[in-house]
């Protein structure tokens, strides 16, 4: 990767200065009228998360990016920990071992680009996840990795760094990738949307991870 | 607009990025570009390989320049370009399941990836028209097709292929509509290169954690053998 792609290695010296102004941007002003108006978020069993994402600044790319860094931490746990945990074998076993390779590897980029922001990432949530087999554990896996393609779509859009979206399309590329694998291996169609993904609003996102968030 | 070559990987200039990174030449790129009217992928290639000499433009001298603002006539280039790719998948798939290699669910979802990047050419016709733009023309496309697995092997890299190429225009698409439809079409791309992995037993993530962004002249490098 080039080093102007710098939200995966180390940005150059000047890039923080960009960052305070981008703080102020108009979109990052709106988001933020928005979200006091409560329009944007819902259930208060997230509200701490909320906070925590907004109060860690940087700006709209920054919360942006927060949103996306507590879906790997997610993602990262559900496959790295649940899936050690479940009896996982064949396929769903190789699936969830690479998958949360990778999803690692998102949590450590995104962490790494907040960070050149000038924000503050999220702590990694307490997360719960009540599937107990094999089966289980694919058919959530199925709908984590698809709403995750759906909020990075839908959150694309609103990135004012052309570097920050590169990264946000390098990364939502990989979900689509986990999504279709894991619906083949469950018997669904891999493209569940047909020929256009559905770009999803954090209020649609945060109905599916939502209630897996637990502190 | 030297976004797009940023996100990739270094590698020789091509000449599409040295014209669109001189800001002289990049206009009248995009105005070429824009205004090719009934013009032939061909002529599209020439435009976007034209020097600044106005001897370049002797494919689109004839058409007349669009409307279009310019910065509608930049997303209007790349949509093009994404259409013409679209098409040349369109052909392929149909030139597959005319030849009958596979059957159950093979065939099956040889057919719904088909039918799905039809789609895509039909939105992204109607994205090109409804910003003042004149679609590029279908392109004539010539594919090996020799076998089951030689097939799905090539449509393995021409999926891995289209998706790069997505991501190679997003941080250049100046419309936040336009982004959303190609992050749209993108993703799918992506779930057909993840398939057809799972059938040619490669992985449904060859580049790893990272996505990698493929620039215009290299994926027009790459579709070059197929065009009739």
């Amino acid at each position: 990767m080039s080093d102007t792609d710098l939200n995966i290695h180390a940005a150059a010296p000047g890039d923080l200065a960009e960052v305070e102004v981008r703080g102020l941007t108009r979109s990052s002003f709106i988001l933020r009228g928005a979200l006091a108006a409560g329009a944007l978020y819902g259930a208060g069993a997230v509200a701490p998360f909320v906070s925590q994402a907004l109060a860690a600044g940087g700006g709209g790319d920054a919360e942006i990016l927060n949103f996306a860094l507590t879906l790997e931490y997610l993602e990262s746990d559900f496959y790295n920990v649940k899936g050690r945990q479940v009896g996982l074998s064949g396929q769903a076993k190789s699936y969830a071992k690479l998958f949360g390779e990778e999803e690692a590897e998102h949590v450590t980029a995104l962490t790494a680009a907040i960070k050149q922001l000038g924000g503050t990432p999220v702590a990694k949530p307490t997360f719960v996840f009540p599937v107990t087999d094999e089966k289980g554990f694919l058919t959530l896996a199925s709908i984590l990795e698809n709403t995750g393609v759906g909020a990075y779509n839908g959150a694309a859009p609103s990135i004012t760094s052309k570097a920050v979206l590169g990264s946000a399309g390098s990364i939502v590329q990989i979900e689509a990738r986990h999504a279709a694998a894991i619906d083949l291996l469950i018997g669904k169609s891999p493209t569940p949307n047909e020929g256009f993904d559905v770009p999803l609003t954090k209020e649609q996102v945060l109905a599916k991870a939502g209630p897996l968030i637990k502190a | 607009m030297s976004a797009q070559t940023e996100e990739s990987a270094p590698q020789p200039t091509g000449i599409v990025e040295r014209l669109v990174r001189d800001d002289v030449s990049r206009k009248r790129f995009l105005k070429m570009a824009g205004a090719t009217g009934a013009s032939s992928f061909g002529a599209f290639v020439l435009a976007a390989c034209g020097s600044s000499s106005s001897s370049s433009s002797t494919a689109t001298t004839a058409a007349t320049t669009t409307s279009a603002s310019t910065s509608a006539s930049g997303d209007i280039s790349i949509l093009n370009y994404a259409l013409t790719l679209e098409y040349l998948e369109t052909e392929f798939y149909e030139k597959v399941i005319q030849a009958g290699l596979f059957t159950g669910k093979v065939g099956s979802l040889v057919k719904t990836f088909g039918a799905q990047e039809a789609s895509h050419v039909a939105a992204i016709k109607a994205a090109v028209e409804k910003l003042g733009g004149t679609p590029a023309a279908q392109p004539t496309g010539k594919f090996p097709i020799t076998s089951a697995s030689q097939v799905a092997e090539l449509a393995y890299t021409v999926e891995n292929l289209g998706a790069s190429a997505y991501l190679g225009q997003a941080a250049a698409i100046q419309s936040p509509e336009v982004l959303a439809s190609a992050l749209a079409i993108h993703s799918v791309e992506a779930r057909h290169a993840a398939t057809l992995g799972t059938l040619v037993k490669k992985s449904v993530t060859p580049t790893g954690a990272f996505a990698v962004p493929a620039d215009m002249s290299t994926v027009l490098a790459a579709v070059k053998p197929f065009l009739a």
